[in-house]
């Protein structure tokens, strides 16, 4: 399905050129007319021959009006602007529509907009009266009407245009936009007319296209190779210097030097006459010769390693999620050994940190406090207040842990003074019985009731509503129908302590938002009276209390203090009752409010609804905790041992965010908090768009900027899309929240608690292997290449090959290439125990240790002297002499097959020295290699010598025979081995490297005692300043400073 | 939905119930294999002190050996080197030397060379050309090796160019490197204790690779339009042998690889004694004047080895040396300074620059 998505926006881009047709056709004098922003659209609804035409390209059907009330299936891509759609349930939105009526007889219905915005739960949308009738096929016969909107953009979450129908003119809001991409759900039918199609479409318009990532390694490699190519020019521009000047003085005023080269009647390539010619097609013909220096298999080598370490990421079974059956999912290569350099993360947090499942689980109703469940906060609180050994820790930890098993989801209130309607017996019980009723009225949840065994659940738009209603129900007040208009409720009496049902008629909804902070409902109960229930955060809150209504504020405050400090959200509940009069003042300028049809509607409406939510009586407060996945702690702790920097994003309330902060071990008491505000225009501004993706998405490129380093984000909606694209490594989690996320991260994992094996295991490997495999690749095509140019040069710069053109050709294909990919796919320089033993490892990757600059330029180093050695030792052994017992001398042939059989064993034993974790693969492979090229001598140079030319018989009947040749090679190979050997030793005596320690500590055992590796631990996480090992050490610490 | 226990037991749990419902049906959870955990039973050698000093011993114990054996190998080869470029042109002559090379005159010229020690036959025969580049490109390529290989060929020419051919047809051997063949030649006479003036007979036969002979050139190849063309380059050709015998250009064909080079002009198939004094009448034709090429010529006996070269020998006693004196300073420093090798101190974070 999301892939199919995908596949049709990538279509839709090809069709932009219908959308300029029809953005022509916008500009008609009606459009003119209209001259404010947001009108420029005019719909004519019903009429086929409008001029509007997009096409979208797909087949799939859906009804529309053909005319006098008769629906036909149509493809999608013939769909114009101004058909009336009939859409069937469960069925997707073709376009962007405006719902004309629905089923159901006051035209509402239910939409899933899992993918647009990633959230589950269903959203109420509703017609308006005026077309609330059109309830038939037929009643679309004569229906005309004509609608103006605004131009197609990308805000999801706002729409401003009219409807003309019958001579009224209507105003029409996101209540009445159906986006494409959402979903019908639990309505059996919708009319609606199309006003955006294609590219025009909310959706379509707010995809951004993804970036392309590469990794940091990838873009130094890209340097490397610029470097390695003007290496190239300079050598084959000094070259052809040389080459020029010999080439010159072979014919001197008529006097040939080199005769045998017949330079009096030569080719352009060779003309002495022309010589400064020739050697521009020299350079030309030398950059070919040293084109060897440049590894072009690297790019391929590279793309064949990432595919494989991708599959291992995906087949990890420590990243397999049984519960939701999700393994990790690589859904670009690009970026393996990216997650090895990982310097900052940046996390979501709900869903991400959290699970996004909220528990009710304490309420102050009254200046009572109720509930007496421990939060794990208020757990990790007395953790850390109490002794810091972690066993005794643990032994508790059970208990509360068994103690807090919730029967019901949502809610855990432990208290047996109003749990089973005790709380009658309370002294405030009318109090509670508002508190609760309040709880149970002011939502816009949705319930629905289970067929068979009658059972109701709740679709909230977020989980702490459903926790709020879920635990009003527990307590006695059971919602259980909502109209348009109405919600009833299964009241406890307690005058009679029966279950009574109770009708509220809802007048007005006033909904949340992130800068109202507070929703309220404004109902009519039974007896007629004017209710306006309000719940909404403290900092809104208290100020609009009215003077009488504060009686408990005070114990309330502390309360709310207390509950922020456990870790838990909270909210204040409050209500008023209105009069009439005040009530019709408030309905006519509301409506008022909602008729202008202009950009600061929204505006309008806060001004009104803030006149009448003001002057409450407080109630009390809630408490819900938002429960921490699974080993969260444990992950950070260790991602902070690695020395990551972690940064958790959310739009929560200062003190919840802080909360979080401590439950997830990212604060401590004794450090220094230091929080900032800012107040600027243009931040509350985005604020007040309440588009957390926006902020993340500054916020990351920010971050991303000023450290310098490698940022992974995280996160799980779609509101995170932003910061995962902007990220280097966006980290999808898959969850519950839908694949918006997941399509568009790089990697995707089911739960944050991954995300310590994917960076500290896979990452560290990942980064290991691609850096080593690409300095080794540049190392051995230097070798190979300077022996080309070294012999060059003794051959007057003519580019005379050393070697027969097929081992050229074979070098990177046969004998150096399986070897090195080899090394990219399984090296290990510790195993995934001792990686995650030792989190110290991972600050190879973020300081970028292993592909340093000095590294890469030491490798190349290595490669031009290991070239040297060999091709002076090679040329001084088999000099002039015989070259066996025969008398025979070393040819071209001979000086050739020996350097190139030195180099294939050079490079093979270089990477027996580089590599350090053998399998049977890698001796396959690298003997394999060395064995391949002796095999290839003897059967090239066995084949006809048309095909093998001067390496016919070279093996077999030359070299193979002669000592000097064994004896030679054994030379060159040790001795070139020599340096990096002595290197190497010397490094891992004096100077070893933390993987070559811990490497160490494994070989002599050392690692099985508990003691020695608690040492080992400490003295590598000593200056973590985060994570709960922190946590204890800060505590040890104090304790010391104490006595 | 338990309430998320602490975070040492989350992750047992977690691991726990992954092992638990292994046999769920249909399910994405990867097979476990040792290849895809990268679990592989491996061998992790790490370079600890003690392979160090394994491996500097077993070389040095390898290498000295081979280098005191290649050394003898060197040393008992006896090698007469005999430049005669300048000596061969008369005094008069040498103020120019290419005039007289490329002039009509008598070339003859002697040299005397005496035996320093026994010489066990055979005894090659080498002439040595430096600062000729056989390896030069144009040069190498100027051959047509379908057309050494067989009649019918003869007239794939077209990588010989200027020498494919002499008024129209085709040259056999074409090419550059076939025309500019070495042309000196040497008669050699002896003078022993007893005897003088013994013919010393200089052998042809199997100077050339055995694969050359019978495949690379044809056995009913012969010379044609050779060296007819209006500037005579270097030897001439029999036109009655076939190219498979005519073993001088055989061995000129196989290009040299570096400028300075030796080609086998024969051998003595009889011993030299100590204090022999050979004369050698040879006939001074090539011109390497013109570029200042150097001309010797090469008498030299053959061990097991090759020719004489004391570098290998050499080359392999430095090595081993150096390896036998590393092992010895490692072992030296693990005596003096044993320091655990896994030190942990070692793996301080403090150690790393940056990191915080």
């Amino acid at each position: 399905m999301a892939g199919g998505e995908r596949r049709r926006r990538r279509k839709l881009q090809l069709s932009k050129l219908f959308t300029l047709t029809s953005a022509k056709a916008c500009f008609k004098p009606a459009h003119s007319q209209i001259g404010r922003s947001g009108f420029s659209r005019v719909v004519y609804c019903n009429q086929p021959d409008s001029p509007e035409a997009d096409i979208e390209v797909n087949n799939r059907k859906v009804g529309v009006h053909r005319g006098n009330g008769n629906f036909d299936l149509k493809e999608w891509k013939t769909l114009r602007v101004g058909d009336i759609l009939k859409v069937e349930k469960n069925d997707f939105f073709p376009a962007d529509l405006v719902l004309l009526s629905s089923s159901y007889e006051d035209a509402v219905c239910y939409v899933e907009t899992m993918n647009l915005d990633g959230e589950t739960n269903l959203k109420l949308k509703q017609g308006l009266e005026a077309t609330m009738s059109l309830r038939e096929d037929i009643d679309f016969r004569d229906f005309e009407a004509f609608i103006k909107c605004e131009d197609p953009n990308a805000n999801l979450y706002s729409f401003v245009g009219t409807i003309e129908l019958q001579g009224g003119k209507y105003p029409l809001s996101p209540q009445q936009l159906l986006l494409r991409g959402s979903k019908l759900r639990n309505t059996d039918y919708i009319y609606g007319v199309v006003i955006f199609t294609g590219p025009d479409t909310k959706v379509v318009q707010n995809s951004t296209a993804p970036p392309s990532k590469r990794s940091m390694i990838e873009r130094k490699m890209d340097k490397i190779i610029y470097l390695m190519f003007l290496m190239v020019v300079s050598l084959a521009f000094l070259g052809s210097v040389f080459f020029g000047i010999s080439t010159r003085e072979d014919l001197q005023n008529g006097i040939m030097k080199r005769w045998y080269l017949k330079p009096d009647d030569s080719s352009i390539f060779f003309d002495p006459k022309r010589a400064p010619i020739a050697a521009i097609y020299h350079f030309l013909s030398a950059l070919m010769l040293n084109s060897y220096f440049i590894p072009i298999s690297l790019y391929v080598s590279i793309e064949i390693v990432k595919v494989l370490q991708s599959i291992f990421i995906n087949q990890d079974i420590h990243m397999y999620y049984e519960e939701a059956d999700k393994p990790a999912h690589a859904r670009t290569s690009n970026l393996n050994e990216e997650l090895g350099q990982v310097g900052t993360i940046l996390s979501d947090k709900t869903g991400t940190l959290t699970c996004n499942s909220m528990e009710f689980i304490k309420c102050s109703i009254a200046g009572t406090a109720y509930g007496r469940v421990v939060t794990e906060v208020e757990m990790a609180l007395s953790r850390r207040k109490g002794s810091p050994s972690v066993n005794q820790s643990n032994g508790s930890v059970t208990e509360f842990a068994v103690a807090a098993e919730p029967a019901v989801k949502g809610f855990n209130i432990k208290d047996e003074r109003i749990i089973n309607g005790n709380w009658v017996k309370e002294t405030h019980a009318d109090v509670i019985q508002k508190f609760f009723r309040l709880l149970a009225v002011c939502h816009t949840v949705i319930p629905e009731v289970h067929e068979d065994t009658g059972k109701i659940t709740y679709e909230a738009e977020s989980p702490d509503e459903a926790a709020f209603v879920v635990a009003a129900r527990e307590l006695g007040f059971e919602f259980f129908v909502r109209t348009q208009t109405t919600i009833s409720v299964r009241e406890l009496d307690p005058a009679t302590g029966r279950q009574v049902e109770r009708l509220y008629k809802v007048l007005n909804v006033l909904e949340f938002n992130s800068s109202r902070k507070r929703m309220s409902v404004i109902v009519r109960d039974e007896d007629g009276k004017l209710l306006l229930l309000c719940k909404g955060a403290d900092s809104v809150m208290f100020e609009r209390l009215s003077r009488n209504g504060r009686k408990y504020e005070e114990e309330t405050r502390d309360h709310v203090n207390e509950y922020a400090d456990a870790g838990l959200r909270t909210l204040i509940l409050a209500y008023r009752e209105l009069d009439e009069k005040e009530y019709g003042l408030f309905t006519e300028r509301i409506s008022e409010a909602k008729n202008s049809v202009s950009a600061d509607r929204e505006a309008l409406i806060d001004e009104v609804t803030e006149k009448i939510e003001k002057d409450l009586v407080l109630l009390g407060a809630t408490a819900v905790e938002d429960k921490l996945q699974d080993g969260v702690p444990d992950c950070i702790d260790k991602l902070a041992q690695a020395g990551i920097k972690i940064w958790v994003l959310t739009g929560d309330k200062m003190e919840t965010a802080i909360n979080i902060g401590f439950a997830c071990s990212l604060l401590r008491r004794d450090m220094k908090q230091i929080i900032i505000n800012l107040e600027t225009p243009e931040i509350q501004e985005l604020e007040k768009s309440g588009e957390k993706d926006v902020i993340a998405e500054v916020v990351t490129r920010l971050v991303k900027l000023g450290s310098g380093q490698t940022t992974l984000a995280i996160g799980d909606g779609a509101n995170d899309v932003g910061m995962l694209q902007e990220a280097d490594i966006g980290v999808g989690i898959s969850g519950v929240e839908g694949m918006q996320a997941v399509m568009s991260s790089d990697i995707a994992i089911a739960q944050f608690r991954y995300l310590e094996r994917l960076l500290l295991v896979h990452g560290h490997w990942c980064y290991r292997r691609i850096s080593k495999m690409i300095c080794y690749f540049f190392y051995k095509n230097i070798t190979f290449g300077f022996t080309l140019f070294l012999y060059e040069a003794y051959t007057s710069f003519s580019t005379t090959p050393a070697y027969n053109d097929w081992y050229l050709s074979l070098y990177s294909v046969l004998f150096s290439s399986l070897p090195v990919i080899c090394l990219g796919i399984f090296d290990q320089d510790v195993s995934a125990r001792f990686c995650l033993k030792f989190p110290v490892l991972y600050q190879e990757g973020v300081q970028n240790l292993l592909f340093s600059w000095r590294r890469i330029l030491s490798w190349m180093f290595h490669g031009f002297c290991s070239a040297i050695i060999i091709f002076f030792l090679c040329k001084t052994s088999l000099e002039s002499q015989a070259f066996n017992h025969e008398g025979k001398t070393a040819g071209r042939d001979i000086l050739g097959g020996t350097m190139y059989t030195c180099v294939v064993w050079v490079v093979s034993l270089q990477m027996i020295l580089t590599i350090s974790y053998f399998t049977v693969i890698q001796h396959l492979v690298v003997w394999g290699s060395v064995a391949l090229w002796y095999l290839f001598l003897m059967v090239y140079g066995s084949l006809p010598i048309r095909v093998s030319t001067d390496a016919y018989m070279v093996f077999l009947e030359v070299l193979a025979p002669a000592p000097s040749y064994w004896i030679t090679t054994l030379l060159v190979v040790l001795s070139t081995m020599m340096p990096y050997f002595i290197f190497s030793a010397i490094q891992m005596q004096f100077f070893p490297m933390s993987h070559g320690i811990i490497r160490l500590l494994k070989y002599e055992d050392q690692c099985n005692d508990p003691g020695e590796l608690e040492m080992v631990r400490q003295t590598s996480v000593r200056p973590v300043l985060v994570g709960f090992t922190a946590r204890i050490e800060a505590i040890k610490r104090s304790v010391l400073r104490s006595h | 939905m338990a309430m998320t226990p602490n975070s040492a037991s989350s992750s047992a749990a977690a691991s726990g119930s992954a092992d638990s419902s292994a046999s769920r049906r249909n399910s994405k959870r990867p097979k476990y294999s040792k290849f895809t955990q990268q679990e592989l039973p491996a061998c992790k050698p790490i370079l600890t002190p003690g392979w160090v000093i394994l491996t500097f011993l077993v070389i040095s114990v390898i290498f000295i050996p081979l280098g005191v054996v290649s050394l003898f190998a060197s040393q008992d080869v006896v090698e007469i080197v005999d430049r005669y470029d300048n000596d061969c042109i008369p005094a008069p002559a040498r103020a120019n030397k290419v005039a007289y090379i490329q002039g009509d005159g008598d070339k003859s010229c002697i040299r005397n060379l005496t035996v320093p020690k026994l010489m066990k036959h055979p005894i090659y025969v080498y002439y040595q050309l430096e600062n000729f580049y056989q390896n030069h490109r144009r040069y190498v390529k100027s051959r047509s090796d379908a057309q050494l290989r067989s009649v019918r060929d003869e007239n794939q020419i077209s990588a010989c160019k200027p020498e494919d051919d002499a008024n129209g047809q085709p040259i056999v051997p074409c090419g550059l490197i076939a025309w500019s063949l070495f042309n000196d030649t040497y008669t050699l006479t002896k003078d022993s204790q007893n005897l003088t003036g013994q013919n010393l007979t200089v052998n042809k036969n199997g100077i050339a690779w055995e694969s050359d002979r019978e495949h690379k050139f044809g056995k009913n190849v012969f010379p044609k339009n050779f060296q007819k063309g209006n500037l005579t380059g270097g030897g001439n050709l029999d036109v009655n042998k076939p190219l498979s015998e005519q073993e001088d250009l055989i061995v000129w064909m196989r290009t040299a690889a570096l400028p300075t080079f030796r080609k086998l002009y024969g051998k003595i198939e009889s011993d030299l004694q100590k204090g022999d004094v050979i004369h050698v009448n040879l006939k001074n034709n090539y011109n390497t004047y013109s570029f200042d090429g150097k001309k010797k010529l090469v008498l030299s006996t053959t061990s097991w080895l090759g020719g004489k070269n004391d570098f290998l020998g050499i080359a392999y006693l430095t090595v081993g040396g150096i390896c036998f004196f590393l092992a010895l300073a490692f072992t030296i420093m693990y005596l003096v300074k044993p320091r655990r090798l896994g030190d942990p101190t070692y793996l301080s974070w403090n150690r790393i620059p940056g990191g915080r």
